[in-house]
């Protein structure tokens, strides 16, 4: 039963994925679906991030802080790596202030 | 083939998926912490981590299996929320070199996700299978990993470290859209509508019922095509 479930999720999962793959083999030519398929990665990843991020960590403050610094870094061009855990270590302290002041 | 040997081989490929092996740690043992609650065994979660390598669709599952969901159901949400990979698998396509034959297409197409796709479209050149190989083996252990360490700990690491760790993947993101955003305006018009359209989804009533796969559908659909048609690009994909 509970196989059935997950051998469902796995395939459909998997279909979505290949079948394009698949059947695609040849170089698109219309100016128009290459320039599309050009800005469909900064669409998906844009309407990913905004607005989940905010709501990632336990706070909108921390949250904050975690995005403005990967948008600062970012912007500088930082490795993916160092802006991911720069971010991660700005909602770390921004939490740990936030705890502290709420202690007094 | 005018690829840079260096950048395409299966070592190359390695190096740009730590990040996204490390990324996918913090998530995946988010799902296992959250598999185990809802009743499932620590090898169920381990399975579908390893049969499905997706999020959302995972997240959306286990969710549907405690709910006692029909078959129907969950073949209808799984396909919703990763219809968005029918168009990443379409969009890489069109930057695989050669070394991509039937069997390649067949194996490779399964690890693609959202940062593996992201990370290889951001390539200045076409892909190789060693690369696509290399870039999908760490992520792929980590997200098996990390279900497995969160199915197993339950919760080990203190609430203030894994809430600091969530906001990695997102980071990520913005470290894969902003340095070409700066340099194109195009890119920037069409990530800052995606952004406005998603907001506007999320927080307009009736609206905010649509599920998260759908959402990215219709951001994606709706800003690649303004971006399609207003900036089409000159030399696309060489």
């Amino acid at each position: 039963m509970i196989m059935i479930h997950i051998l469902i999720m796995a395939g459909i999962t998997y279909l979505v994925r290949m079948l394009p793959m698949a059947i695609f083999k040849k170089k698109i030519e219309s100016n128009f679906i290459k320039s599309f398929l050009y800005y469909v990665p900064f669409a998906v990843l844009g309407s990913m991030t905004f607005p989940a991020i905010f709501t990632s960590t336990s706070s909108l403050y921390s949250a904050i802080a975690g995005t403005a610094v990967a948008i600062l870094l970012a912007f500088k061009e930082k490795s993916l790596l160092t802006v991911a855990l720069s971010s991660c270590f700005a909602v770390y302290i921004t939490e740990w202030i936030l705890k502290s002041i709420d202690l007094f | 083939m005018e690829t840079a040997k260096s950048s395409n081989n299966f070592f190359a490929g390695i190096k740009d998926g730590i990040p996204i092996g490390l990324g996918y740690l913090s998530v995946s043992f988010t799902f296992g912490i959250m598999a185990v609650n809802s009743g499932l065994s620590v090898w169920i979660a381990v399975l579908i981590s390893m049969t499905n390598l997706t999020s959302a669709g995972q997240f959306a599952g286990i969710g549907l299996i405690s709910a006692g969901a029909s078959y129907i159901e969950m073949a209808l949400a799984q396909f919703v929320i990763n219809l968005r990979y029918s168009l990443m698998s379409l969009s890489l396509t069109q930057k695989t070199d050669n070394s991509f034959n039937i069997l390649q297409r067949l194996i490779l197409s399964f690890g693609i996700t959202d940062e593996v796709f992201a990370v290889a479209s951001g390539k200045a050149h076409d892909i190789s299978t060693k690369y696509m190989y290399g870039l999908i083996t760490v992520p792929y252990l980590g997200w098996a990993a990390g279900t497995l360490f969160g199915a197993i700990a339950g919760s080990i690491l203190p609430d203030s470290v894994s809430s600091a760790m969530n906001i990695a993947i997102y980071g990520m993101f913005l470290a894969i859209i902003i340095p070409p955003a700066k340099k194109a305006r195009p890119v920037l018009w069409v990530t800052i509508l995606s952004v406005v359209i998603s907001l506007l989804l999320h927080y307009t009533p009736y609206l905010n019922k649509l599920s998260e796969g759908f959402v990215i559908i219709i951001c994606a659909l709706t800003a690649s095509g303004f971006g399609a048609l207003f900036f089409p690009v000159k030399e696309a994909t060489k």
